[in-house]
């Protein structure tokens, strides 16, 4: 086993004692509902960061994004402004859910909902909605593992890694279940920690001996021209628009899902949220330095089958074993952090808003529900990683992007406003879920796959735009077109679900 | 109700990043990055700034 191996099996092997050792952190009743599932809202705003910030900045974004660079160039930039713009919107809208949520009571964003509308229906479908898109994610964690794991090769890649998988995903359930989300917080520090040092080394030193970043935009520009499948450093401009509502519609339903609404939860004020808008940032300039190691890959002369390996083989190339090991160590655990923390929130909302009677109380039994949902959930991305092709969880998971920005309106527009009917907002809901799975699989060829954009021609001009955005403006249209005929309707006093 | 004049200033990042024909260039460069990456990469940081700014302007003093 060389040194690389070794320094990754210490650093997983240390974040594991701290995954069980987090259950005796506060002293807390880990048997209370709050406690194990939002840590009973006690983080400030520097645990808030590295949770948050170890939460949102997945694994998978660590190699996709450098990876979807390396293949096409300029358009993967897009999660730059993407992880820009979603501050604001937590800044407004994320600190005011913080503050009705404490108010209240609230665990889940459905929650939320059902006491805010009194609908049911809205209640179990942004509840539907929450862990459909949080299925896909949870197994897209298990593909950026299994690409660290192929690195290290050895033991490692044994079965095409289906051993080591297993095994750090029984870990990672057996501590979710003991320590709840104290477990990935504390594991999010050393996480956090790794990742700095990782990509802050890795732009000082790659660029500099590939001859700087003049020679690689030239050397990569001149190796997109003559791909066959060619790539841009610069937007060509029929992809302004695609461009653009990627960042957008990505930026909105980025705080809908299910593990950020409980990281944020998590927080113990709105001025930690408010804090943590404005320092989380940090992060995105790191997404940002990362983004540009894939045009290093492709300078590098790297020829790739799978693109997601382009960041462990810059490290392996351009680095020491024992450094490479840590970076690799770093993406690993950067997928086991969100990976519970995916699976808790989105037991929360099974145990809140599915199981159970209406009621704005939770059911007695709902942490054992929760627990058990939680494992559900880790299997589920486990089986779906190894029982498919990884071309799966990616189309799975644009869906459910897709599908998380349509439960926006619902969220934002019951947190400003008691206009709208919850009937018309699950008109919208239908309406722009539909419009979405419509327009996905209508991009479906063999030879490329599912694609997030679709082009719309109207009126003989034609657009190329992100799916979500489209379905997203469907689901406005038909939220305003069922207000109009509800309004119409005598006024009624106990609105049905 | 004054105070939420300060928000406005949380519209810049949108206007500054939604439109890509404003950016998709490659000159300037700097530091042999060109103009398309620096320039979002500064909007991160000027974001960051000014939400900084909007939080010192907008926090009640009474509360925490």
């Amino acid at each position: 086993m060389n040194s690389g191996a070794i320094v990754f099996l210490v650093l997983v092997a240390g974040v594991t004692v701290l995954g069980f050792l987090a259950a005796g952190w506060g002293r807390a009743d880990l048997t209370k509902f709050e406690e194990w599932a939002l840590s009973g809202r006690r983080f400030g705003t520097v645990v808030s960061w590295f949770l948050l910030g170890g939460d949102l900045y997945t694994a998978y974004t660590f190699v996709a994004v450098p990876a979807l660079i390396y293949g096409a160039g300029a358009i993967g930039f897009f999660a730059v402004p993407y992880a820009t713009i979603a501050y604001p919107i937590v800044f407004v809208v994320l600190a005011r859910f913080w503050e009705v949520s404490r108010a209240r009571g609230y665990m889940t964003s459905a929650d939320f909902i059902r006491d805010r509308f009194g609908s049911r229906s809205l209640e179990i479908a942004v509840a539907i909605t929450g862990i459909l898109a949080a299925m896909p994610y949870i197994a897209l964690q298990l593909v950026g593992l299994r690409t660290v794991f192929f690195q290290l090769g050895g033991i490692f890649a044994y079965g095409t890694g289906a051993a080591a998988l297993i095994v750090a995903f029984a870990v990672l359930a057996a501590y979710t279940w003991t320590s709840g989300l104290r477990a990935p917080a504390l594991i999010a520090f050393v996480k956090d920690t790794l990742i700095y040092v990782a990509v802050i080394a890795a732009v000082i030193v790659i660029p500099a001996k590939l001859g700087g970043w003049a020679h690689i935009f030239a050397v990569s520009s001149a190796a997109f021209a003559a791909a066959p499948k060619p790539g841009h450093i610069l937007l060509p401009p029929g992809l302004s628009f695609a461009y653009a509502t990627m960042a957008l519609g990505s930026a909105c339903s980025l705080f809908l899902y299910p593990h950020s609404i409980t990281s944020l939860l998590a927080a113990k004020s709105a001025n930690v949220v408010r804090r943590n808008a404005a320092l989380l940032p940090a992060y995105s300039l790191l997404l940002g330095l990362m983004a540009l190691l894939g045009l290093c890959a492709v300078a590098a002369g790297f020829h790739l089958t799978d693109p997601n390996l382009a960041v462990p083989l810059l490290f392996a190339t351009y680095f020491p074993d024992w450094f490479a090991g840590m970076a690799n160590a770093a993406i690993a655990i950067g997928a086991l952090v969100p990976a519970a923390i995916m699976a808790i929130g989105s037991a929360n909302l099974f145990a809140s808003n599915i199981f159970g009677e209406f009621s704005s109380t939770r059911a007695p039994g709902a942490i054992h529900v929760a627990k058990w949902l939680c494992m559900a959930m880790c299997a589920f991305g486990l089986i779906f990683v190894l029982a498919f092709p990884v071309k799966y969880a990616i189309y799975f998971q644009l869906l459910g992007g897709a599908w998380m920005l349509q439960i926006f309106p619902s969220f934002v527009l019951g947190l400003f406003t008691k206009r709208f009917h919850p009937a018309a907002l699950l008109a919208g809901w239908a309406t722009g879920m539909a419009a979405a799975t419509w327009m996905a699989i209508a991009t479906y060829t063999p030879a490329t796959g599912m694609s997030p954009n679709v082009t719309l021609t109207v009126f003989g001009s034609s657009l190329t735009g992100f799916i979500a955005f489209y379905a997203l403006i469907a689901n406005a249209i038909a939220l305003l077109l069922a207000s109009i005929v509800i309004n119409r309707r005598p006024l009624q006093t106990t609105p049905s679900g | 109700m004054r105070k939420n004049w300060w928000y406005a200033l949380l519209l810049a990042p949108f206007l500054g990043l939604l439109y890509p024909p404003l950016y998709d260039r490659a000159d300037p460069a700097l530091g042999g990055l060109p103009f398309f990456y620096w320039y979002q990469l500064a909007w991160v940081i000027v974001t960051s700034l000014l939400l900084g700014i909007v939080y010192l302007a907008t926090r009640e003093r009474t509360r925490e």
